[in-house]
């Protein structure tokens, strides 16, 4: 070889280059990429949004399975009526408000700036769902959702995702069997808004108690499980004022 | 003449079973506990595995006889990390679903400790299709093992495989459940597969004894 492999400035050229060569692959990547990875994570938002408001294709039983990607757009927008953002005491029309990042709206609201709070307004078979998104945290990483909300109150559905929960534990909230108990657990305690618990030992692991604010936990997953719990409370809390607006008992 | 050349066969077929990266050289056991809990992220994980060790391990035998022996680990880790985000980008452009259930296991790709011992073990000395087919085969090795605890997790932890219940509903007392089964909630913990991969290679040694150290 023509060159000393074991030389310091062979060494530092070897490795400038290389790094310029790996950074243009991956910027290249990246950029080529985005419109495209964009425009997926747009369906799966609208995709949950639906999910949570029961427009799936779900079978009698098994898995999640979502409005597929070709035909999401226009379901959505045949599906959601109005979609609203809060913000204080104004609430106003915005039709890309499902593209709002609660993180940072959550984040605002303790720094005690002003955030935009999204929710939106489905109707299906004449029936309204009030349908508010979800932010919180798991045991890895972070947990989100949507949950649709009837006037009463009376959750219609729910959707639970998870950036990086336990694979056969925590992320098993994201499980056809889990979210399925959440539908028809109302949110209110003694008239009060509440939220609903993922509780061990509730005696009720068949869930037919539909008013005790409880369902069902998932073994092993408690700190997940809780995480959940915590996610709803907070979320409702978020939504109090508006909830208490639409609420007619 | 045969494709492949008996030594060429050997460096597939070694690893699956005399040499196996997981129960004989004891390497990769961090993700083999950490993720076998089902069956489906088992064989996402041996997918993924195959496909980095495989790429990853033609490209260090290219680059051979140019890496600085100095920075020679940095290198290794940069093309494992650099395949790994580029199965993961492709993925979240063109199959969404599936990238959001392999995004948990970049990270314990790129750590693999078997990736990076082919790495420094085999392409450093030998050429692009011996080290492609050593990887296959690694990845084969490791593949498979995975794929057995993951069966074997999912099946008596949670009663289904592939998500798919197979023993009848837990919760309505259904099909082997009504005879007064239970799932084994133990087997859902990482120490179980510990305990699998222990008898593992505890059914491989008694078979073939020739693997059994001497004291």
């Amino acid at each position: 070889m023509a060159f000393n492999k074991e030389n310091n400035s062979y060494t530092i050229v070897f490795a400038a280059i290389m790094v310029i060569v790996v950074g243009s692959v991956l910027a290249y990547l990246a950029s080529a990429l985005s419109d495209k990875i964009e425009e997926n994570e747009r369906f799966e938002k609208q995709q949950n949004i639906l999910y949570a408001m029961g427009v799936n294709e779900n079978k009698n039983e098994g898995s999640v399975n979502f409005v597929p990607t070709d035909r999401v757009e226009t379901e959505f927008s045949k599906y959601i009526t109005d979609q609203l953002v809060i913000n204080g005491d104004q609430i106003t029309n915005n039709d890309e408000a499902y593209l709002i990042d609660l993180k940072k709206q959550i984040t605002a609201i303790k720094k005690g700036e002003s955030a935009e709070l999204p929710v939106f307004i489905g109707e299906k078979e004449g029936n309204k769902y009030y349908i508010i998104p979800m932010y919180g945290k798991g045991l890895w990483d972070a947990i989100w959702g949507f949950i649709a909300l009837n006037e009463n109150m009376v959750v219609q559905g729910v959707y639970f995702d998870h950036k990086a929960e336990t694979p056969g534990l925590g992320a098993n909230i994201k499980q056809r069997y889990f979210l399925d108990d959440f539908i028809g657990e109302s949110i209110l305690s003694n008239d009060q808004l509440k939220g609903i618990a993922v509780a061990k030992g509730n005696n009720d692991p068949e869930n037919n108690i539909k008013d005790d604010n409880e369902v069902d936990a998932l073994a092993g997953a408690t700190i997940t499980g809780n995480g959940v719990s915590a996610m709803i409370r907070e979320s409702v809390n978020l939504y109090k004022d508006y909830l208490e607006t639409i609420r007619v008992n | 003449m045969a494709l492949l050349s008996k030594k060429d066969t050997n460096l597939i077929l070694d690893p699956l079973a005399d040499n196996n990266p997981i129960t004989i050289q004891v390497l990769g056991i961090c993700s083999a506990l950490a993720i076998t809990a089902e069956l489906q992220a088992s064989v996402v994980m041996a997918i993924s595995v195959l496909f980095v060790l495989g790429v990853g391990n033609v490209v260090i035998s290219l680059l051979r006889n140019i890496i600085p022996t100095k920075i020679r680990i940095i290198v290794q880790l940069i093309v494992v990390a650099t395949l790994v985000i580029i199965v993961d980008q492709v993925l979240k452009a063109f199959a969404y679903e599936l990238s959001k259930t392999l995004s948990v296991f970049v990270g314990l790709i790129i750590t693999n400790c078997i990736i990076m011992g082919r790495f420094e073990a085999f392409a450093l000395g030998n050429g692009p299709w011996k080290a492609f087919l050593d990887g296959i085969g690694n990845a084969l090795g490791y593949g498979i093992i995975l794929i057995v605890v993951g069966f074997f997790r999912e099946l008596l932890g949670s009663g289904t495989l592939f998500g798919i219940k197979v023993f009848g509903d837990p919760v309505a007392k259904s099909g082997l459940y009504a005879t007064g089964y239970e799932n084994n909630g133990f087997m859902i913990i990482p120490p179980a597969a510990l305990i699998v991969v222990g008898i593992i290679i505890w059914v491989q040694r008694s078979k073939n004894r020739a693997l059994i150290e001497e004291n």
